[in-house]
């Protein structure tokens, strides 16, 4: 017995924890990268490129939030993710309690078909409906765009509102419909007061998914003032001349929400994104 | 009466958004990949489209990478599965280093993309630290190389996406009845036979899960790395369906002819999509609707 615990163990135990702290390193040193080269200065970059920064150039936001119109893309980015998180969210519970506590002819199947909307590839869509927004007039439009983000987030948000709802006893429910409230009454002050956690999650997952989005932003949101900011980010490789220091400086900007979020409510992150796939 | 067709009221505007986003679209992405635009007018023209991309070189090309970056597949479902059970054999530190591998899931690929074509840039950081540790040799162009482009690129993608199944792995591995490893350690165990017979199939609806959709992923969900990292060069030589369909109906205006790739693709994913579907009917990991 004594073996377990002697020098395989330990040997064992080591192999684990180097494996494992060289992949955390792994993970995180583009951040690192991005973090310090954000404050160098460009000569300092050129001559000392993964060090911590000496000259603490703080000019590099200046430059980066004033070029590239950042402000605007910011604001861009954050409305079409309010709009399309808010949409989706409204509806998909409006939906999953339909899925969840009614009963209607054809409930499955339609509960499939939308599941297995969740890993149609967007591209898919992006030309047919490129062609009737064209005619709707709504390409280069806030509306527009927030419809499409609105049904590529519905499939999954249904999907794990209904979970959750499906976990609220009926009893609760049966109680309130005997004190004579009716369907939209249980969903508007049962079932929505007790999915708190739920919908934080949605909004936490959704409004990443919108935030990081390239295709769908690049494609419907064309005029030069309209532009997301990843789409901001995604256009300054192919320029000839680049500001290294300065373009990780806008960067780390147009990260920094999200970490913050992540470092405030990992479990939300992490219940949201595995979905519910694990019971 | 009314009770019967409450339910509709509910779910209506799901119904019509999802019948504006993903229907309509499908079916007009059908019937577009079969005309062609002629004085003004759409002509049906068969199956001439898809002819026409069945014999182009450079979507032959881009078919052939997508295929190609199905090793990463693989290689994520190992690296996850270690790192999973490393973690849920509770080395010390192990939820800091959950918050940490799970990060680059969480970050824009632009975002990502951008750092890493500057790591890998011909005078970028791993070429310098290759060269300061003695090892210039191997510093080489990573993106600006036909042969190379494209296992860098695989290597971003494996970087990104490995954290969800770490996190799926672990979250697994946490529900898994805790006798059933001391079980398996009484009967003398090793630690390989504990994993190959236990723990890999204690997860294995886990496994299939998060393999089919990260087929699904290289097959139809890597527009943003080649987009941002490569462009699709150099040479075509990382060229994606994805990219494919994009500038074929956007930069060089033949909706229709991309429209034929969108069918495939369409058709390809959905059979995953069908398999996926099975998957989560037929299993306990995912709770269906009664």
């Amino acid at each position: 017995m004594r073996s377990r615990y002697g020098f395989k163990y330990w040997l064992g135990m080591s192999v684990r924890q180097i494996l494992v702290v060289f992949a955390t390193l792994l993970s995180l040193f583009p951040v690192y990268f991005m973090a310090v080269s954000a404050f160098k200065t460009k000569s300092e970059y050129i001559a000392n490129k993964w060090g911590l920064p000496v000259s603490f150039y703080v000019k590099n936001f200046e430059t980066a939030l004033a070029g590239e119109k950042f402000f605007l893309r910011f604001a861009n980015s954050a409305i079409l993710t309010v709009g399309g998180v808010v949409a989706s969210l409204v509806i998909a519970c409006l939906a999953a309690y339909a899925f969840a506590r009614m009963e209607f002819f054809g409930k499955r199947t339609l509960f499939n078909v939308i599941l297995s909307l969740m890993v149609v590839p967007p591209v898919v869509m992006i030309i047919p409906l490129f062609v009737s927004m064209v005619r709707w007039h709504l390409v280069n439009t806030y509306p527009g765009t927030i419809l499409i983000y609105t049904g590529l987030l519905l499939p999954f948000s249904i999907y794990l509102m209904t979970n959750f709802f499906r976990a609220i006893p009926r009893e609760i429910i049966e109680a309130a419909r005997i004190d004579g409230c009716s369907n939209l009454g249980i969903f508007w002050r049962i079932m929505m007061p007790l999915s708190a956690p739920a919908v934080v999650t949605l909004i936490v997952v959704n409004a990443l998914w919108v935030w990081n989005e390239l295709l769908i932003a690049l494609v419907f949101m064309q005029k030069d003032e309209l532009k997301t900011l990843m789409v901001g980010i995604s256009a300054l490789r192919s320029r000839n001349y680049v500001d290294i220091p300065a373009t990780m400086a806008g960067l780390l900007v147009a990260t920094i929400p999200i970490v913050v979020v992540y470092i405030f409510g990992q479990r939300f992150f992490i219940r949201g994104l595995t979905g519910g796939a694990v019971k | 009466m009314f009770r019967k067709i409450e339910p509709y009221f509910f779910l209506a505007p799901a119904l019509i958004v999802l019948l504006v986003v993903f229907a309509y679209p499908v079916v007009r992405l059908a019937i577009l990949s079969f005309q062609r635009p002629s004085a003004g007018k759409m002509l049906f023209v068969g199956t001439a489209n898809y002819r026409a991309i069945l014999t182009d070189s450079v979507f032959l090309q881009a078919a052939k990478n997508n295929v190609a970056l199905l090793i990463c597949v693989p290689i994520m479902v190992v690296i996850a599965l270690l790192l999973a059970i490393f973690l849920f054999e509770r080395i010390r530190g192990w939820q800091f280093y959950r918050t940490t591998l799970f990060l680059p899931y969480l970050l824009p690929i632009a975002v990502v993309g951008l750092i890493f074509s500057y790591i890998f840039q011909l005078s970028g950081v791993l070429n310098e630290f290759l060269t300061s540790i003695g090892l210039g040799k191997l510093a080489l162009d990573w993106l600006g190389s036909t042969h190379l482009a494209l296992p860098t690129l695989m290597f971003v993608i494996v970087w990104k996406e490995v954290g969800f199944g770490i996190v799926l792995f672990l979250a697994r591995l946490m529900s898994v009845e805790e006798d059933l490893f001391d079980a398996a350690k009484i009967d003398g165990a090793n630690w390989w036979q504990l994993q190959w017979n236990v723990t890999v199939p204690q997860l294995a609806a886990v496994i299939e899960f998060f393999t089919i959709v990260s087929v699904i992923t290289m097959l139809s969900w890597v527009f943003g790395y080649v987009y941002v990292m490569t462009g699709g060069g150099p040479g075509n030589s990382t060229m994606v369906t994805e990219l494919f369909i994009y500038l074929t109906a956007f930069r060089y205006n033949q909706m229709n002819i991309a429209s034929a790739v969108a069918v495939l693709l369409l058709l390809i994913t959905g059979v995953l999509i069908f398999l996926e579907l099975r998957l989560r009917e037929n299993s306990t990991i995912v709770e269906a609707v009664e």
